[in-house]
């Protein structure tokens, strides 16, 4: 059933009653044209854009808990594309414009608000990061514009330009913005599901299926699985996936932490980042200030981090806006990242045949979600990368060509 | 009428104190020891607040930190804080409270519209709708922001300040109530280190509020007892208005303190809440537990509070908060408070939702006028803005519907009792896992983790004189664990609870009028308005597992992290499925325990104490001549020196010129410097950077880049051989601590075998660059050595006494001048910069700040680190392919500069740029394409990465990173500005002034 106003009031008269499941529970089937591993954004995103615009009819998505439950879960649902180099940000605003329609898209409201992003700049040094960045956007085609000191403040009342660090001036991306990380997972199981693609939730992959070279299928806890081809997008475990398939990435993962304070009235309509100051903060549309917090510096695959992170970015956040240090603190969890040595995503063919890896987004995937996932499905399709990919490659790693983000963007993504 | 609802006597409150309060602008009075909640109580004030989704009027449900109605805006101005919860309010003179999330008032609330529509705004509607059209998402969006949220934020400042404290002990015992109290006095009388935490203003927990007898005492006094023997222990530490927070790994935990909030005053001395780490060798967790609320239709009206909240109200601060009076539960233990209500002259009704009422409890009843209707529900409720009426009927349990005839019964106060949940927060926190218990119908703890016990309730035991026992017990064995013993055994014979807690069954929803899925608004989660029709429609929807359920109905999200909800919400979702619970899971548990202040996790690590600002020794001398700075890193560096009504530009040009001309003089001190000794520093240094050191004659300098593992220029400066084993390095400003970190790195992770000791020395120095062709000629004068240039060639080193201080002189230069950089002990260097100043008079020596070492190092093409590089640039492309060994056999980034990207030739590289129309000066940052198109996207082949006007050539100059630019001489390019405007430059040679470098060899 389509999901309008309409059919919202319609279905009040029978008690919501009639409303479909958003997705099912299928038997996990002997054959598959091409399974994708990991039901995050970007798996559920690939299955979807694999059955919607490539044609592939017999697709299965394995998800070892619950879909959306790893990082699409996880994060401070920022979104953006004002990226330095040419390649990220083909890449990431490839996403910002799919994200615009994605709502519509997937029939399913992902929540996408485009609140406009500011980055901070502290200090002359920042000021000509920020001015490079708005420049290379510029020419990217992607919108930027440097505000200087009076313009952050009369946009941000109640941040405090004259810290420690002042404000000196804003890189601002007005397209960019937040989601409901949640529904961007559910809208892409719906949509999947409507399209075909069996969703398996509860199934942890045990094995990758090799014979001469080339991926047979998997073994799995529901059992065995024949498939053509498969694409793995397991963001936290991709080297464990990796390594069952007796390959190796260049890939650290440990735990990042993130937190929301309790929900108030609207006072924040933006999102900020700061590196100097080390913050990133937004309000959700619950009223919950969402804050970003530091990865840990030793790897773990424990979803917690340690909490000197948390207090970490405590002294930051009300060095920026003082008038948060009355509210409290809710929540505090943590994902675990996969990052790689440039900071950038490791997109398509692996050592293996038939064999397709999507990972290594370290702290800043979610952005990428729809983008990601629209380019890995053409990679998988076709098995060749696809344009934008291409850069992405595992190869970049031994040829040294990187898409070093790591120096353009320090801290936060 | 005032404390219409207090009782003559009894409960813990002074009624010799009276306190004013107000709370929505009218006046009350309470007395000291009442919570907001108790002392609104009194006043039969019921309706505090409205819910979150609906609007709906909404009261006191409990008492105490799991409250999720109650929330009030307290405090004014900058002190306001919102979502406070009114149960936990220690009401002090001069108080004010506001409701919150309602307008204009919680009386009359234009958002309760909500409530009308409720039927097309179910869990999770918002998914379904507002997507057309798309560009009106933001729209939508701005209403239901306004909507959302709870209380608000204050607008000015936090005027007050938070202390943070770090703990160690042999054992916590979180929980004041009567296992916590036991556990501490084992412990304490163990001779351990004992800390007790208790979230109340007093310890006592349940104790206080119950008529049980300990012994020949009643629960209360015998409290008192206890608590007078823990304090008489030095070895004791007891906190209360403490609640912990966070359980973290090897028992490192988290505790907020308020120390001043329940105060009238405020005190200069006194922080208003103190955070505290605490290390524990053993942890004993005695929460207790919660009181499960029913799922029944319009459970959530106010005036329906949970029945031992209302008994605490009662016994603990004197307080009927009603007097025709409804009791709704499943089991025994709620009737004490029944009991309790009737002998304080209410008027009660017991509803009991099970067929067999134990004799001995109808006897009771009967005894007190209490009529039990058992087997029967309340089955709908009537009171928009306080319970005034129930409707209940008889349940056929076999076959789950209403039977026999409708009864109304006036009231004005509904208790609800389902029975207790073990407060496992915590615990499930350290990571400790759950298993169902059946008889209790909650989880309970299963694996404890190390060094740590759960007791009392908190461990699923209700029994009394089991819990005194059994957490004595624990106490004990954790301090034999510790090597101590206790010279006295627990004494106590007796302890009886009236009515205690045995069991209960969960119900996943009580059957009510309406049908539970039609609008019957059967309230689970109360604060953020979900119901059981939610629960079962995110089912419907495939929303299954708990997380989905979870997320997709928001229950178990409010400020209450479900404490009074999530029990419920999985017993429905076990009834959907028919599943046992174990099998639905629960999800995860995540700190803080209660919501916890920002600004007390901060600490002081705020204002002036945010970062430190490192000042080097000039500091001072620099303010008082007027100085602009800029930050550089946690430095503060003087960026100019204007004089008169100079700008930046002039201020600049005139400094460059003085340097040129005659004499500058740069404050250099914030430039990294390390240590380096150790037998194995040459091949040390020889790994580090890419050019040869073996060679390095002691008193000789050399100019090193370091790379990372990709070959990419990293950090850079000047490392002196000052003895046989003994090293200077310098490094960038910003990069000294990265580079201190990276040696060690390698030395800690990769090269154990090396003797190399590293010691940053940066504040210890302090240097002074001088520069200038007059700088020999000045120094010569003030030092004690022959720095004549035969004597002194460029690249050495030289100790000796420099204005009478020993100072080590190197010859080195970033001007392309000749340069001295003179470094004295730090606590010496003021005294010599002023000589220097003085003794300079006559060459009119000139400071100068970091823009003007900026234009002179570009003049001279020299790059800076971080702004001529980005971590995508090796020493070939910024043309310095000399300073990297061939014939090494190994240093970092070698492997890299072999990879095919890395070696290509046509690389980005660092060249010149000067504009055509010799007047422009380029932005930094701004980028260069080879066409320009009308407009964007272009094909973009390098940027500025620094773009001066230079007073010694007198025009602009600009270094560039551009693809093939070495090969590139003379070719005309375009920056194309935002403006639109396109500026054409040519690209040259990247050293702009005194190629042959003939001027620093003077």
């Amino acid at each position: 059933m389509k999901y309008s106003a309409i059919n919202l009031v319609r279905n009040a008269f029978s008690y919501h009653e009639n409303w479909q499941k958003a997705w099912s529970s299928p038997e996990l089937k002997k054959d598959y044209d091409v399974i994708i591993v990991g039901g995050g954004g970007h798996g559920l995103g690939t299955a979807y854009y694999l059955a919607k615009e490539f044609g592939v009819k017999n697709i299965a998505l394995l998800e070892k808990g619950w879909i959306g439950g790893g990082n699409t879960g996880r994060n401070t649902t920022i979104i953006r594309s004002n990226y330095l180099w040419d390649e990220s940000a083909a890449l990431y605003n490839h996403a910002v414009n799919l994200w615009e329609g994605l709502s519509s898209e997937l029939n399913f409201n992902v929540m996408f608000s485009q609140r406009g992003l500011y980055h901070l700049a502290h200090s002359v040094h920042d000021m000509q990061e920020i001015t490079r960045r708005a420049y290379s956007n510029y020419l990217n085609g992607i919108d930027a514009e440097i505000l200087n000191q009076d313009q952050v403040k009369k946009n941000i009342p109640h941040m405090n330009v004259n810290g420690r660090y002042p404000v000196l001036g804003a890189i601002l991306q007005r397209r960019a913005g937040t989601a409901r990380h949640d529904a961007v997972a559910w809208g892409y199981a719906r949509a999947a599901e409507n399209l075909g693609v069996d969703i398996i939730q509860n199934c942890e992959v045990t094995g990758i299926d090799v014979s001469n070279g080339i991926v047979t299928g998997l073994q799995t806890t529901k059992g065995s699985v024949n498939a053509k081809k498969v694409g793995l997008v397991p963001a936290g475990h991709s080297s464990v996936l990796a390594n069952m398939a007796g390959f190796r990435l260049p890939i650290s993962s440990v735990p990042l932490q993130a937190l929301v304070s309790e929900p108030i009235k609207p006072i924040l309509d933006c999102v900020i980042m700061s590196n100097t100051v080390h913050v990133y903060v937004s309000q959700s549309d619950k009223g919950e200030l969402v804050v970003g917090a530091g990865s840990d510096s030793y790897n773990s695959y424990s979803q917690r981090g340690s909490f000197d992170m948390i207090e970490h970015i405590m002294g930051p956040l009300t060095e920026l806006f003082p008038i948060f240090s009355r509210l409290k603190m809710l929540r505090q969890w943590g994902g675990i990242v996969d990052v790689t040595p440039d900071r950038s995503p490791i997109i398509g063919k692996t050592p293996i045949e038939n064999l397709f890896i999507n990972c290594g987004w370290g702290t800043g995937g979610f952005k990428a979600t729809p983008g990601s996932a629209h380019v890995f499905a053409e990679t998988v399709a076709k098995g060749e990368p696809n344009k934008i990919a291409a850069p992405f490659s595992i190869e970049r790693h031994f040829s040294g060509a990187l898409v070093d983000e790591a120096a353009a963007a320090a801290v936060a993504h | 009428m005032s404390n219409q609802n207090r009782i003559y006597k009894g409960g813990r409150i002074d009624r010799d104190l009276a306190i004013n309060f107000k709370f929505n602008g009218k006046e009350y009075i309470g007395y000291q020891g009442d919570t907001l909640a108790s002392a609104l109580l009194a006043n039969d004030v019921h309706l505090i607040g409205r819910s979150f989704k609906y609007h709906r009027p909404r009261g006191i449900l409990t008492s105490g930190s799991e409250e999720p109605n109650a929330l009030v805006q307290l405090g004014l101005g900058a002190r306001t804080e919102p979502n406070m919860r009114a149960t936990e309010i220690e009401i002090y003179e001069g108080l004010e409270a506001s409701s919150q999330n309602c307008w204009p008032s919680v009386n009359f609330d234009i958002g309760s519209i909500n409530n009308f529509l409720s039927r097309v705004f179910p869990a999770g509607f918002y998914y379904k709708t507002f997507m057309w059209p798309p560009s009106l998402w933001l729209f939508y969006e701005h209403f239901i922001r306004k909507a959302a949220g709870l209380g608000v934020a204050p607008t000015v400042k936090n005027p007050d300040r938070y202390e943070q404290k770090f703990h160690y002990c042999d054992i916590l015992v979180v929980g004041g109530g009567a296992s916590g109290l036991m556990s501490a006095l084992a412990a304490g009388r163990s001779g351990c280190d004992v800390l007790l935490i208790d979230e109340k203003p007093e310890p006592g927990g349940y104790l206080r509020n119950t008529s049980a007898k300990i012994d020949n005492l009643n629960s209360n006094d015998w409290t008192n007892e206890i608590l007078k023997e823990l304090e008489s222990y030095d070895n004791v530490t007891i906190l209360n208005r403490t609640a912990v927070m966070g359980y973290y790994d090897y028992n490192y935990l988290t505790a907020l303190q308020k120390v001043t909030n329940h105060l009238p005053y405020l005190s200069d001395k006194m922080p208003r809440e103190r955070y505290w780490r605490i290390r524990a060798k053993k942890v004993i967790l005695a929460q207790g537990a919660f009181e499960r609320p029913l799922v029944f239709s319009g459970n959530d009206r106010p005036g329906i509070m949970l029945a031992s909240a209302a008994r605490t109200y009662l016994n603990q601060f004197g307080v009927l908060p009603g007097k025709s009076v409804i009791l709704f539960t499943n089991n025994d233990h709620a009737y004490g408070t029944a009991i309790d209500f009737a002998n304080k002259g209410a008027k009660v009704t017991i509803v009991d939702n099970r067929e067999d009422i134990p004799s001995e409890l109808s006897d009771r009843c009967n005894k007190v006028k209490i009529k039990i209707y058992p087997s029967h529900s309340i089955i709908n409720t009537h009171g928009y803005q306080k319970i005034k009426k129930v409707e209940i009927q008889k349940v056929d349990q076999d076959n789950n519907e209403l039977t026999g005839s409708l009864r109304e019964i006036e009231c004005d106060l509904v208790l609800m009792s389902g029975g207790w949940n073990p407060s496992v927060q915590l615990f499930s926190q350290s990571r400790g896992k759950l298993e169902y218990h059946s008889k209790l119908n909650s989880f309970i703890p299963k694996d404890l983790i190390k060094n740590q016990k759960v007791v009392g309730c908190n461990n699923g035991n209700f029994n009394l004189l089991e819990v005194l026992k059994n957490s004595y017990q624990a106490g004990l064995d954790f301090a034999t664990e510790l090597g101590k013993s206790a010279n006295k055994s627990l004494e106590i014979e007796t302890a009886f609870e009236d009515l205690e807690f045995t069991e209960a069954k969960v119900e996943p929803y009580m059957i009510g009028k309406k049908k539970v899925t039609h609008g019957s608004k059967h309230f689970v989660d109360f604060q953020h308005d979900v119901t059981a029709a939610d629960i079962f429609l995110a089912q419907r929807e495939g929303y299954i597992s708990v997380e989905h359920t979870k997320r997709y109905t928001t229950t178990g999200m409010g400020t209450d992290q479900g404490k009074t909800s999530n029990v419920n919400a999985l017993a429905l979702m076990s009834h959907i499925h028919n599943k046992p619970v174990d099998n639905i899971g629960h999800t995860t548990f995540r700190p803080p325990y209660s919501p916890q202040t920002i600004g007390a996790i901060a600490g002081r690590n705020v204002d002036h104490l945010f970062d430190p600002e490192r000042k080097t020794a000039i500091h001072q001398w620099h303010v008082d001549n007027g100085a602009e700075f800029e930050d550089v890193g946690q430095w503060k560096r003087p960026h100019y020196f204007p004089q008169k009504n100079e700008n930046i530009h002039d201020a600049v040009n005139r400094e460059c010129r003085a340097v040129r001309n005659s004499l500058g003089i740069l404050d250099a001190s914030t430039l990294g410097k390390i240590d380096l000794q150790g037998p194995d520093v040459a091949k040390f240094l020889n790994l580090i950077y890419t050019n040869a050191w073996s060679k390095l004659e002691v008193g000789s300098c050399r100019y090193g880049l370091m790379c990372n593992e990709h070959g990419m220029v990293f950090d850079d400066g000047v490392t002196t051989r000052i003895s046989e084993n003994r090293y200077h390095m310098t490094t960038t400003t910003g990069g000294a601590a990265r580079v201190m970190s990276w040696l060690e790195e390698f030395l800690q992770t990769e090269w154990l075998d090396m003797e190399v000791f590293c010691t940053s020395v940066t504040e210890q120095w302090t240097v002074l660059s001088i520069s200038g062709p007059n700088s020999r000629e000045f120094l010569s004068s003030l030092a004690d050595v022959d720095i004549s240039k035969e004597a002194f060639p460029f690249m050495k080193m030289k100790e000796g006494k420099v204005c009478g201080i020993d100072a080590r002189i190197f010859r080195i230069s970033f001007t392309g001048e000749l340069s001295f950089e003179i470094n004295v002990p730090s606590r010496y260097g003021l005294f010599v910069w002023n000589e220097f100043m003085k003794h300079g008079k006559k060459y009119d020596i000139t400071p100068y700040g970091t823009e003007s070492m900026h234009v002179l190092r570009a003049e001279k093409g020299f790059i800076i680190v971080g702004q001529d590089t980005d971590g995508s640039v090796t020493p070939k492309d910024i043309n310095m392919d000399w300073i990297v060994s061939k014939k090494k056999e190994d240093f970092l980034g070698k492997r890299s500069f072999s990879r095919s990207d890395t070696r290509r030739i046509d690389r980005k590289q660092l060249v010149g740029l000067l504009v055509n129309d010799k007047k422009t000066v380029l932005p930094e940052g701004s980028y260069v394409v080879d066409e320009a198109k009308p407009r964007p996207p272009m094909d973009m082949i390098g940027h500025v990465s620094s773009s001066y006007y230079s007073p010694t050539c007198d025009h602009p100059i600009a270094l560039s990173l551009i693809k093939n630019g070495l090969n590139r001489m003379g070719d005309v390019v375009k920056i194309p500005l935002m403006s639109g405007k396109v500026i054409d430059a040519t690209i040259t040679d990247s050293i702009f002034y005194d190629k042959e470098g003939a001027r620093n060899n003077e």
